[in-house]
């Protein structure tokens, strides 16, 4: 048990130290911006006292040093700051669309390991076959495919021709949670094919490359049966670099998910940063950029702290 | 004679290539009895892995295929049902491999990994498997098996694995033992406490053991009859004893004569030569006697009080830890012990590739560590190193001869046009033609890029070479050949020599002086007569007995080794080492003084 | 350097042999001549209004039909291929330089390693299109700026493997050699080092030249992308969408052109993955 906590705290500090670079590039994004940020945002009709009235309130006329310092503290209060547009604290503004977020996240996550884990271990061990060679073709395919595009068609086929699933939107505001869970459906299977192919692939190769180790030719002297061979010995094995794979597919569903929130017109997190962009509100932006990030920095954390249950030789 | 064990009666083996399946082993047969050992031997190429793996079927099916038979009591292996083959890995079969680092599943305890193969074939359950798999350990001699069943394989060192391997493959008391190359990556004293523990099990098992080796030595200690291969062929087989004494075929007595024969070297005060063989009849010619080196003046290296130490999250390392010596022009000093030893980190030292944590490291009068740009330019030029593999040290993206032009370049030691004719006596030197000077490294064979390497090295015109396992991954034909060369160009440019090797019948041959290293110290220094002839300190002794002797006639004359579990080189990070100090025995023989360790 | 050629022919040769990868450069050609040679290819002028002509299924006239203005759909795919490619190779470019300046010094020089691979782990934490989302909105759309932004995103990429395999290759016994030799570090690095890492670099390359165009497309979708008169693959389907349940082929052509595009690409970089030493374009 020593051992991880130990390990914990290290890799804490670790992650504490990139958070905090982290909001430092947050930082520098927002101010390399050509010209005055607040002239930006208000517009080409916008008088000179509603530009300095704006900075002011974005504390833009105070010099670059003391911006950055009022920045960090408010960091460290959970302050994200105020959205120009919206009426609310980018705080506010985050949570309130962080639902559909979260789940079409949990629910590609889910839909592409449950697709990716058994068809790229069965790929590997049937390594050359046709059944691989159909896995390898159709893999390469669905990487080449971009997300949205794939939901747009899912929209045409299942939702505008069959009727079976909602095309756009996320109920109303008193729907039930099933219904919700409806409009979820498209999405997360545009999203959730697309990034398993990736995951197959990393699954595939991750257990070629064990299943050619010393001790698999050991576990195979021994007797034990091939089933036992490639489920025991190599997909523990390969578990450490198919975690790494997947920890990293939850933050590019993340990505995808500001893409595929426009299309099926889902509110969440990646349509609020979108509409951010087009209005210049570079409070969201800045505060979204940063909460995604700190959420990737945590499943790093939670993949390190994965690795340490899988693998005894990981150290410190 | 009752039935053999095992029978291979006719087994080819090929693979598949692009240009369709080729032959690696071709029409092999030999019987194995109950309690006996058979030897398969050869170079690296020969097949004799393949023969082995062909054995258990292990080769993937789509890759290799065997025709022939492979009788184990009398079943045909090769025509047996995969369900009731794999009763026979691990049940009627053990095996055990070249590396015991990797043959190990680095994610289960070694108690999961030893019970699993009783679960497999013994009807067992898992808490009485784990408790006969204790058993086992303390059968393979594992101190405090106890805890240790519950340990990872990275906390064990290589030859404790490999215990933990022939644990597991005796776990169901098999006829046969296949060990495929078995103490190959492991030190000499470990790889004599393994051989003495497979014999004495073999005895007590009544067991067959096929053993796959490269080492003549080995044979000489392990094996009753013995296979040679050479290519893919069964070249010649017979009882150890007349094969070594009257080899039949030229490429076994060629195999024979280039063994380094510990002891070879009594009564030779100064290197010699290896003998040459003609491999066309296998007839060998002792080698030359080299001249004594210029009597001492100036030393080239003068290394004073030398420290090295790492800090790691678990402690520190005390690598290399206040080591002394010097190196005069002309010689040769060799630096041996064992893995870890830091007799590698030492030469690296020397070579500025690491730093010291204390100490002084002069060549030719200029401190090392503190040598500004220019200086260390022309520290360069006088100092250099050759690596121990020789598929690693040459860039493949450049030119032989472009490898060499590069340092006289940009040295400014020649013009252009002059310095290629430089490269090309540079590699007429070292034995190769100069208009290779336009292949890449990839075209050669091991020998041949250790040769380039050493051309390299010359290119400079240095002083002094740092000889780090030069000579230890080659094939034992070439490693003569290679160790002549050295000592030829010693002798025609002077060349100080800082020889590191675990190989303790090279370093007989090709030393002046020899310093053993154990945990990072110097035990024992002194001319190389009186460390192979007077050895003092324990650790030396252990060292030379553990080598094994080619020559049957001598086996069972020493007694079996004590398993030691190597101390952990990790200390806390407030750990003073001692100070040593040492004895004079003879003039320049220089012993640790044991009261102080 | 005839034997390092006769090499590189040997490769090719046996890179072609592979028909997947075979299929991935035929496609390629296609992609860049169509690209290169756009407005002799193209039947008609990407931006040419017809509004008799507007949303007219496949025809022999218009093989992939025209759009809501009665512009011609090959023909805009055809230019638009233009931009992604334009974008696509900057982005390559610039990520490349980047990522192997840093992976180099990160990897060869142990000072700069726990700096840089901070830096490295902290852009790599935002998701690639949110981070170039942001550039966009902070720099303004243009051409350049998304180049900058999304050779910004994928530079740590690059810098990661480089770094890795400048790690493995910085033990490596001729890189040792060639230190002890007394080169000056510049030319250990671009001789020794780099000479060897071009085939990881290469083969990162081509990956990241299809992520770029798959980004590319999702930001013109966004409508932050590359605000030019030209057509893009995701502006076509951005506008497209209103009329995708009476003329589909406005969705199913621009879609199909990033789909080709980026699966060939991602053919030639398994084909060259797979030639190159697998162990040195693992990632540490």
């Amino acid at each position: 048990m020593n051992r991880i906590v130990r390990a914990m705290l290290g890799r804490l500090a670790g992650m504490a130290l990139v958070l905090v670079i982290v909001a430092t590039v947050v930082f520098v994004i927002v101010r390399v911006t050509p010209g005055d940020p607040a002239a930006v945002m208000l517009g080409s009709d916008a008088t000179p006292q509603d530009i300095a009235d704006l900075r002011s309130r974005m504390g833009l006329d105070a010099p670059l040093i003391v911006q950055y310092g009022q920045f960090m503290l408010g960091l460290l209060r959970g302050d994200l700051g105020q959205s120009i547009f919206l009426g609310q604290s980018v705080g506010q503004a985050l949570l309130a669309r962080a639902e559909p977020t979260f789940f079409l996240t949990l629910f590609s996550i889910l839909i592409a390991c449950a697709i990716a884990l058994p068809v790229g271990v069965l790929s590997a061990v049937k390594r050359g076959t046709v059944f691989d060679q159909i896995v390898v073709t159709l893999t390469m395919i669905a990487s080449s495919v971009p997300s949205f595009w794939l939901g747009l068609m899912l929209i045409q086929v299942f939702a505008v021709s069959m009727g079976l699933f909602p095309a756009s939107g996320y109920g109303g505001p008193d729907s039930g949670f099933f219904e919700r869970l409806q409009h979820l459906v498209l999405p997360a299977v545009a999203l959730g094919v697309v990034n398993s192919a990736l995951i197959t692939r990393f699954t595939r190769a991750a257990m070629l490359d064990v299943l050619g180790d010393d001790y698999v030719r050991t576990a195979r002297a021994k007797g034990a049966t091939e089933r036992r061979v490639v489920l025991k010995h190599a997909l523990r094995n390969a578990l450490v670099p198919i975690i790494t794979v997947i920890g990293l597919s939850v933050a590019m569903l993340v990505a995808g998910a500001v893409v595929t929130e426009t299309v099926f017109g889902l509110p969440g997190i990646g349509n609020l940063v979108v509409s951010a962009v087009l209005r210049r509100d570079y409070p969201v932006i800045q505060g979204t950029l940063l909460v995604v990030a700190a959420i990737y920095v945590l499943i790093n954390f939670v993949v390190d702290m994965l690795y340490i249950l899988v693998d005894p030789r990981v150290r410190l | 004679m009752n039935e053999p064990i095992l029978s291979v009666q006719n087994l080819t083996t090929a693979f598949r290539t692009s240009e369709g399946w080729r032959e690696v082993v071709r029409d092999i047969s030999f019987d194995i009895h109950a309690g006996e050992t058979l030897a398969v031997v050869g170079e690296s190429g020969s097949g004799k892995s393949v023969t082995a793996l062909s054995a258990m079927r292990l080769l993937p099916k789509d890759k290799a295929r065997s025709t022939g038979r492979i009788l184990l009591e009398g079943r045909d292996l090769l025509t047996l049902p995969e369900h009731q083959m794999r009763a026979v890995r691990g049940g009627r079969i053990g095996m055990i491999f070249q590396e015991p680092m990797t043959s190990l599943n680095p994610v289960f305890t070694i108690g999961n990994q030893l019970a699993e193969a009783l679960v497999l074939h013994r009807d067992m359950s898992w808490k009485q498997a784990e408790a006969e798999a204790l058993r086992l350990m303390e059968r393979v001699r594992i101190p405090s098996a106890g805890t240790r069943l519950h340990e990872y394989p990275h906390k064990f060192s290589g030859g404790m694995r490999q215990r933990v391997m022939i644990a597991m493959a005796l776990a169901c008391k098999p006829r046969l033992l296949i060990a495929d190359e078995p103490t190959t990556a492991l030190d000499v004293t470990i790889q004599a406490e393994i051989l003495s523990l497979i014999a004495e099990l073999q005895r007590e098992e009544n067991m067959a053991v096929l053993f796959i080796t490269h080492d003549m030595g080995v044979v000489a200690e392990v094996a009753d009859r013995t296979v040679v291969m050479y290519r893919g062929d069964m070249i010649e087989t017979g009882d150890t004893p007349q094969l070594f004494a009257a080899p039949g075929q030229p490429y076994t007595r060629a195999l024979l004569a280039s063994i380094p024969r510990l002891g070879a070297m009594a009564g030779s005060v100064t290197p010699r030569r290896f003998p040459q063989v003609d491999a066309a009849t296998g007839v060998a010619t002792e080698g030359a006697q080299l001249p004594p080196p210029p009597s001492a003046t100036q030393p080239v290296v003068k290394v004073s009080n030398l420290s090295i130490r790492f800090d790691l999250p678990q402690g520190r390392v005390h690598a290399v830890e206040d080591v002394s010596f010097d190196l005069h022009p002309g010689e040769t000093l060799a630096l041996v012990g064992e893995s870890g030893c830091g007799k590698s980190t030492t030469g690296r030292a020397i070579m500025r590739l690491n730093t010291p944590s204390a100490g002084e490291i002069l060549v030719g009068g200029q401190n090392v560590a503190k040598a500004r740009p220019a200086e260390l330019r022309a520290l360069r030029r006088s100092a250099q190193m050759i690596f121990q593999d020789p598929f690693a040290s040459l860039n493949p993206r450049i030119s032989v001869g472009a490898a060499i032009l590069e340092p006289i370049l940009t040295h400014g030691l020649l013009p252009k046009p002059a310095a290629r004719e430089r490269v090309s006596q540079l590699l007429e030197q070292v034995g190769l033609s100069p208009d290779m000077a336009t292949r890449f490294p990839h075209e050669f064979s091991g020998g041949q890029r250790q040769r380039i390497s050493i051309a390299r090295a010359l290119a400079l015109d240095p002083q002094f070479i740092v000889a780090d396992e030069a000579v230890s991954a080659l094939d034992v034909s070439v490693k003569a050949q290679v160790s002549n060369l050295l000592m030829d160009l010693q002798a025609q440019r002077g060349l100080a020599y800082l020889f590191i090797s675990h190989d303790m019948s090279v370093v007989e041959r090709i030393s002046h002086r020899v310093a053993v290293m154990y945990f990072g110290e110097i035990v024992e220094i002194g001319p190389r007569a009186a460390i192979f002839g007077n050895a003092q300190h324990p650790y030396t002794r252990r060292l030379i007995a553990a080598v094994p002797v080619p020559d049957p006639a001598q086996r069972g004359t020493r007694p079996a080794p004590p398993a030691v579990e190597p101390r952990s080189p990790i200390r806390p990070l407030d750990y003073v080492p001692p100070k040593r100090r040492y004895r004079e025995i003879t003039p320049g023989h220089f012993v640790m003084d044991e009261a102080a360790a | 350097m005839s034997a390092a050629a006769a090499s590189f022919l040997a490769g090719s040769r046996q890179l072609l042999r592979n028909p997947a990868v075979l299929m991935g450069a035929a496609i390629l050609v296609l992609v860049v001549m169509a690209a290169l040679l756009a407005p002799l290819v193209a039947p008609y002028a990407p931006n040419k209004l017809s509004i008799a002509n507007k949303l007219q299924s496949p025809s022999l006239l218009h093989p992939f039909g025209t759009d809501e203005f009665g512009r011609d759909i090959l023909s805009r795919a055809i230019f638009a291929g233009r931009v992604s490619l334009m974008v696509s190779l900057g982005v390559v470019a610039l990520s490349t330089v980047l990522g192997v300046i840093l992976g180099v010094a990160a990897g060869f020089f142990k000072s700069l390693d726990a700096p840089i691979s901070r830096l490295l782990d902290a852009m790599m934490s935002f998701p690639d299109i949110l981070l170039a989302i942001a550039l966009v909105a902070a720099l303004g759309p243009s051409l350049t700026t998304v180049i900058i932004a999304l050779g910004i995103t994928y530079a740590p990429r690059l810098a990661r493997i480089v770094r890795g395999s400048t790690l493995v290759l910085r033990e490596m016994p001729y890189i040792e050699a060639a230190i002890t030799l007394g080169l000056p570090t510049w030319q250990v690095l671009v001789r020794h080092l780099l000479l060897n890492l071009a085939s990881p670099i290469l083969v990162q390359a081509t990956f990241v030249f299809a992520s770029a165009m798959l980004a590319e497309a999702s930001l013109s979708f966004l409508g932050v992308g590359v605000s030019t008169d030209m057509p893009t693959w995701g502006t076509m389907l951005a506008s497209g969408r209103e009329y995708m349940n009476s003329a589909p082929w406005l969705m199913v052509f621009p879609g199909l052109a990033i789909v080709a595009s980026v699966l060939s690409l991602q053919l030639l970089g398994d084909g060259l993955r797979d030639l190159v030493d697998p162990r040195l374009t693992k990632e540490r």
